[in-house]
């Protein structure tokens, strides 16, 4: 089990950073032709800071377009970031202050991340729009995610694991060691699905993470007759005109 | 109607039926606007009229659907795929949150659910990602790929034609995720296989061969700008000109062709006149490029928009002009502002030779392109326009934004100026001014259910039954406030809500034009 783990996780890291890494690359390098921010828009690279800014940190538009998603979502998304700064106990030795300050909030953090994802998984089978639009994998990725919750909270509440052993098992993953991983039928659980989760990551709709940054409705400042805006595809257009 | 016998493979069978005959029905006014409930297939009937040989060969597009175009059409999105960051991007990252499912003004009037946005993108991403995912690859089922199959196709052709690329939806995305991008895509892919609207590709023709999207040749147009004069001298005793290509002239005005005759678009053309001759402004207008629509927007094609931008700049060059303008047009302030510059280098900041050339001849003092309404507004706050507001006091106003102005442009030197300088012109102009439910203008204005060239009489149905939500709107405030005149600055609105107001119970001369409203009420001077 630690050998089978240990590959585990560092194919899975492979095909995370590779996998996001090419993605992030394949659509930094596709032009966008034409200026097409959503207007109103910021004027200045500094206004497409903060609109981005919010958008990742409040989920404005989708707080503009229905308070129950943003609610549920947002409650999601806070304790997930929270509960994976609060992992990173896991990877580091000392751990940093800011992550020792934030551990009782990560304990609550994944109840708040667990109950987002449950509203978020009601509304699929209750609102007849959304359950038209659902297509199986996106039941599948919430199912993922609240498993992967719902075991995380097991292990802290109920049926302790060694965490310390935890601890040493992925410190020594850093370093190329293979450590033993405490036999717990909880823990793998929870470590197939982060493997599970870390693999779909690049080809799934996970991509909207990254995909945010590279929406030209958001990233592009409105500067269109100050500015000329030319993809090399189209200025090699008129070099033929 | 298409002759489709000779095709391979027959085209999309529901075009077969002339639509034109299906029923129009107006739906009822909801006492509280709620999210209708699902009615699966509702719109299903609703294509439009394919164009034929003789309408996509001159465009460059295949006359017809023939063996071979799953993969063609498989291979023209691969294409835009990597063209098009926004198409990616929209590709891979919408979450199915729904978040924007009760955002289309389609969806709410006709309860159809592939009228829904994400819906709406689906049928095109489910074909991404059966062909150009892992995923999709290995199981389809799961992550909901399809095979590109007739079906699909004929799915596309109703229902990207169901989509006004009015971009409401893309302001509520968490991503924002623009459906019109998506469904510019899907068009561009459809005329790639000869599947194309023959309204939109009939009309892109006309600008190619005559100038403008109506047909109009030059010689009718001079007449109709000498009749408009007569009409001015007689009605104002103000010697106002209409010029026709006057080199020299300071300021080309490039309007929409539907200005020079339709009503009520005509009204705004004389006002435009009245306030060049009012501030003293040398203009003219050019038969080259008479039309300031570009249909090339509808149908994503970016050659056939650059084309269709380079008579302006053509024209522009062989005027000698040094202010380019253009009229009251939604879809064309957007080519325009947004892409202008782009396509042709009409615009400031260039540093290729190509846009240089005309950055010289054009007055860097003077934003490039302006929109008639920033012109005015400007003479008004410099104090060189007179107004008699009493003469509209007959007209209770409102505004209708229209979406490809709202969302896909700008006015003025501050994001949000298109929304402040037409009102602050109709304020200007006249006496009675009330605005629409705030959940109906500005960003989150609803289309008037025309645009994106679905403005043809076979898809009458649809267009009326998008109208939902704006006439909902403006009931309200008829009933409360009395407003019975809607101002806008779109041909397409102009034209739309002069079929569709008499089917919810208004009159059809209560839409018009900001400059209409200038032109009641600016005051000449008679002497000249
Ligand atoms: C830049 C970082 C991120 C941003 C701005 C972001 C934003 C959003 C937004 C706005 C939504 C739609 C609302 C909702 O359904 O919750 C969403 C959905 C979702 N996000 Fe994220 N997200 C980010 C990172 C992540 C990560 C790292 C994961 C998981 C590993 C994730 C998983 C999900 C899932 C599964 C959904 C769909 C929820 C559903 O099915 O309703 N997100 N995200
Ligand atoms: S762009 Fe407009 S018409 Fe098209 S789906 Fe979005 S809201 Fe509907
Ligand atoms: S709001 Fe955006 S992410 Fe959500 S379903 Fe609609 S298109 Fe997809």
């Amino acid at each position: 089990m630690n050998y089978l783990f240990a590959l585990l996780f560092y194919i899975a890291t492979l095909i995370l950073v590779g996998g996001v890494a090419y993605r992030v690359y394949d659509y930094a390098r596709t032009p966008a032709p034409l200026k097409i921010p959503t207007t109103p828009a910021p004027t200045t690279t500094s206004g497409v800071a903060f609109r981005m800014f919010r958008e990742v940190v409040f989920f404005e538009s989708l707080f503009k377009s229905n308070l129950w998603i943003w609610a549920l979502g947002w409650l999601f998304h806070v304790g997930l970031a929270l509960v994976l700064l609060r992992h990173l106990r896991y990877f580091t030795e000392p751990v940093n202050f800011i992550i020792a300050f934030i551990q009782p909030f990560g304990m609550y953090a994944g109840f708040a991340m667990a109950a987002g994802l449950a509203g978020l998984w009601a509304r699929r089978f209750l609102v007849e729009r959304i359950r038209y639009i659902s297509t199986p994998s996106d039941h599948l990725m919430l199912a993922l995610l609240l498993g992967l919750a719902v075991t995380g909270l097991l292990m802290k509440f109920v049926m302790h694991t060694d965490i310390v052993a935890v601890k040493t098992f992925f410190l020594g993953l850093m370093v190329f060691e293979i450590n033993p991983l405490p036999s717990h039928p909880g823990l793998y659980l929870h470590l197939g699905m982060v493997v599970l989760l870390m693999m779909i990551f690049p080809i799934s709709k996970l991509l909207h993470a990254p995909g945010l940054f590279f929406s030209p409705t958001r990233n592009q400042v409105d500067n269109p007759r100050e500015t000329r805006h030319l993809a090399p595809w189209a200025a090699q257009l008129e070099r033929k005109a | 109607m298409a002759d489709t016998s000779t095709a391979v493979s027959p085209a999309p069978t529901s075009a077969a039926k002339p639509a034109a005959k299906a029923k129009v029905v107006a739906p009822a006014f909801r006492e509280y606007p709620t999210i209708p409930a699902l009615q699966i297939d509702s719109m299903v009937e609703s294509t439009p009229y394919i164009a034929t040989a003789a309408h996509n060969e001159p465009l460059g597009f295949p006359g017809e659907l023939a063996e071979g175009w799953e993969q063609k059409a498989v291979a023209k999105m691969g294409e835009l795929l990597g063209k098009y960051r926004s198409l990616k991007v929209y590709m891979d990252s919408c979450v199915h949150c729904g978040a924007c499912t009760d955002k289309c003004h389609y969806f709410i009037g006709t309860g159809d659910p592939k009228n829904m946005p994400v819906a709406r993108q689906d049928l095109m991403r489910s074909v991404y990602r059966r062909y150009y995912t892992l995923p999709g690859k290995i199981f389809p089922k799961l992550v909901g790929a399809r095979d590109m199959s007739k079906d699909v196709l004929d799915d596309w052709f109703r229902y990207y034609n169901q989509c006004s690329e009015c971009r409401r939806c893309s302001v509520f995305c968490p991503y924002g995720i623009d459906t019109a991008e998506v469904t510019m895509a899907a068009k561009e892919i459809m005329d790639s296989v000869g599947v194309g609207h023959k309204y939109v590709n009939e009309i892109m023709g006309k600008v190619h061969k005559i100038g403008n999207n109506l047909g109009l040749p030059g010689p009718a147009l001079e007449n109709t700008l000498e009749g408009l004069e007569e009409d001015v001298l007689e009605e104002t005793g103000a010697a106002v000109k209409y010029p026709l290509d006057v080199k020299g002239a300071e300021v080309l005005l490039v309007t929409p062709s539907a200005d020079f005759f339709a009503e009520p678009h005509v009204d705004s053309l004389i006002g435009y006149g009245k306030v060049f001759h009012a501030a003293g402004i040398s203009w003219t207008l050019s038969s080259k490029a008479s039309e300031a629509g570009n249909f090339g927007m509808f149908i994503g094609n970016y050659d056939q928009m650059q084309k269709i931008a380079m008579r302006v700049r053509e024209a522009a060059l062989e005027l000698g002009v040094k202010r380019i303008v253009v009229g009251e047009c939604g879809h064309a302030w957007r080519v325009a502002y947004s892409f202008w510059n782009t396509l042709t280098g009409i615009g400031a900041g260039a540093n290729d030779p190509f846009a240089i050339q005309l950055q010289k001849q054009l007055d860097p003092n003077y934003r490039q392109p302006s929109h008639i309404c920033e012109v005015t507004w400007d003479l008004i706050q410099a104090g060189r326009l007179k107004f008699n507001k009493d003469a509209n006091d007959h007209r209770i106003v409102t505004f209708h934004d229209s979406c490809n102005v709202a969302r896909g442009s700008r006015m003025g030197d501050y994001a949000g100026g298109q929304f402040d300088i037409p009102r602050h012109i109709i304020r200007a102009v006249a006496n009675h001014y009330v605005d629409m439910s705030p959940d109906t203008t500005h960003e989150r204005t609803f289309c008037c259910g025309g645009g994106g060239g679905l403005l043809s009489d076979e898809l009458m149905d649809i267009r009326v039954k998008g109208a939902l939500p704006r006439m909902e709107a403006l009931k309200r405030i008829a009933d409360k406030d009395g407003v019975n005149f809607m101002a806008t600055i779109c041909a397409i609105c102009k034209a739309q809500f002069t079929k569709v107001l008499p089917y919810y119970g208004f009159k059809m001369s209560m839409v018009g034009g900001v400059h209409q409203l200038v032109s009641t009420a600016i005051v000449l001077d008679n002497e000249q």
